[in-house]
């Protein structure tokens, strides 16, 4: 198990500057949240984290690893311990839920094929939907594309998980579910989880932290309640525009 | 207004941008890891299904052509030369190049939105994630299934474009098959078929390049990926015109004039 830190990261595309300053550390095997509103940068921080963008000033560590700083086979290695679940879940429109659990077990694997399709079947079990084995992406609800999507983002065994808006676009039920499979990872399996969301819902089942990032920076951290109350000017408005059961 | 200034950086850019892209072909394509698989689909994709649309539009160039020409040569008298001319316009020209021009709008647009859509929804940054060359699946495949497919396709054109032929002269004048074959073929030269063939290898690498740079390059929603799927037709095929200019310019001044 590893701890996952960014320091002090300065991203600009152009003349736009999306974060300036944001430092997070989510200890290992726990469960961070980062919140905040639209385009306040949270996706792109957590690309940080898989070296899908380069800060232009600060550290990503992931365990040991200087992520920012690595190229190549280096980071491709960290890469392959970290398991990633795209907002819209990414799966490849060309293949059926088998090939694309398979994809990667083909091109980073030894298992046989016998062996692939046990822990295919296994996974998608373990997300309740062992019988969409063959079904087309397209076919798919949008909680089950993200339930498929977890599924495939295990299949290499990561020791960290990043969830991108894991619960965006779903009902209520739909966010609960999903939201419970991502503790339950936790729990069965010790991975330490960032997860970016604007999603109350989610953060209360999940989050052991919770990051809010507001200007490119993270203005609050803590627990939720914690966070919740935050007299932060752009704390205060979010969760009081939020509506969501309380715990 | 975007100012002239930005106007010209950014061309510049996108120029930079495309010519990084190109040159990341040519340094990447004969390196690990060999997608082997994937080409071999794409080459189907590109090739076998492809082979009907060639098929259709080799025939009708092969009987227009011939009842185009057929009312000119008699009017001289020259008639018995008509395989030849048609052997030589179709292995030299109307061939290859109608049959780049066909496969760059089948091609093309589905090259780009294919690739397009697969950026805005994530799936570049998931094999990218997963530790993936997206590069090598996605681009260096498509553009080799093109650079391998154009000429085979091509040779299928101008064949079935010459029973055209052959067809619409049984037709209007009961021609002898051996002397329409014979004739047809005694005018080419094998420098003709080899070059004139191979410079779809070349198209081929422009469709496939271009394709793939407008979809690999998009930003935003479905609004931009069909708009790289049109570019994608539009660049390929202004390219293709252009480049058959050059290459005939210097096949000419290599191999001569007929």
């Amino acid at each position: 198990m590893r701890p996952i830190e960014l320091r002090n990261i300065h991203k600009s595309f152009g003349a736009l500057t999306v974060l300036s300053g944001a430092s997070v550390r989510v200890e290992a095997g726990t469960s961070g949240v980062v919140m905040g509103g639209s385009g306040s940068g949270k996706s792109v921080l957590i690309k940080h984290i898989v070296g899908l963008l380069k800060p232009d000033e600060g550290e990503v560590l992931v365990g040991e690893d200087r992520v920012d700083a690595l190229e190549g086979d280096a980071l491709d290695r960290v890469r392959l311990s970290i398991g990633y679940l795209f907002q819209s879940g990414a799966l490849f429109d060309s293949m059926d839920v088998a090939d694309n659990m398979a994809f990667f077990m083909d091109r980073h694997t030894d298992l046989t094929t016998a062996e692939q399709r046990d822990r295919t079947e296994e996974l998608l079990s373990w997300v309740d939907l062992a019988d969409k084995l063959h079904a087309q992406p397209a076919e798919l609800s949008g909680g089950q594309r993200k339930r498929i999507a977890l599924a495939r983002a295990l299949v290499l065994e990561p020791s960290i998980m990043l969830y991108d808006e894991p619960t965006t676009g779903l009902d209520p039920i739909s966010v609960r579910s999903v939201s419970e499979l991502i503790v339950r990872l936790r729990e069965e399996r010790g991975l330490t989880s960032v997860a970016i969301t604007h999603d109350l819902l989610c953060a209360e089942i999940i989050a052991d932290s919770v990051h809010f990032l507001s200007d490119g920076c993270i203005v609050a951290s803590g627990t939720l309640d914690e966070v919740r109350q935050s007299d932060h000017p752009a704390v205060v408005p979010f969760f009081e525009s939020s509506t969501t059961s309380s715990p | 207004m975007p100012s002239e200034r930005s106007i010209i950086t950014r061309a510049f850019a996108e120029i930079g941008l495309c010519s990084e892209f190109i040159a990341t072909f040519f340094l990447r394509f004969w390196r690990r890891p060999f997608e082997g698989r994937e080409l071999l689909r794409q080459m189907d994709d590109v090739g076998s299904k492809s082979f009907l649309l060639t098929g259709v539009t080799g025939f009708a160039i092969g009987i227009v052509l011939a009842m185009q020409s057929r009312g000119t040569l008699m009017r001289f008298g020259a008639e018995a030369v008509l395989p030849s001319m048609l052997a030589l316009s179709v292995v030299k020209e109307i061939g290859p190049v109608i049959t780049s021009l066909v496969l760059a709008g089948r091609l093309g647009a589905g090259m780009g939105a294919e690739i397009g859509s697969m950026r805005v929804t994530e799936q570049i940054e998931a094999l990218e994630v997963a530790a993936l060359k997206p590069y090598h699946y996605l681009v260096i495949t498509r553009v080799l299934a093109c650079f391998f497919m154009f000429p085979i396709l091509t040779l299928w054109t101008d064949a079935i474009a010459l029973m055209g032929g052959y067809l619409e002269s049984v037709l209007a004048s009961g021609m002898d098959y051996r002397i329409y074959f014979s004739t047809a073929f005694e005018s080419l030269r094998f420098s003709d078929v080899l070059v004139d063939t191979g410079k779809t290898s070349i198209f081929g690498l422009i469709v496939g390049l271009v394709s793939c740079y407008l979809g690999f390059n998009v930003r935003g929603g479905t609004r931009e990926v069909g708009r790289a799927a049109m570019k994608a037709v539009v660049m390929s095929s202004l390219l293709i015109l252009i480049a058959d200019v050059i290459i005939v310019r210097l096949s000419l001044v290599l191999f001569g004039s007929i």
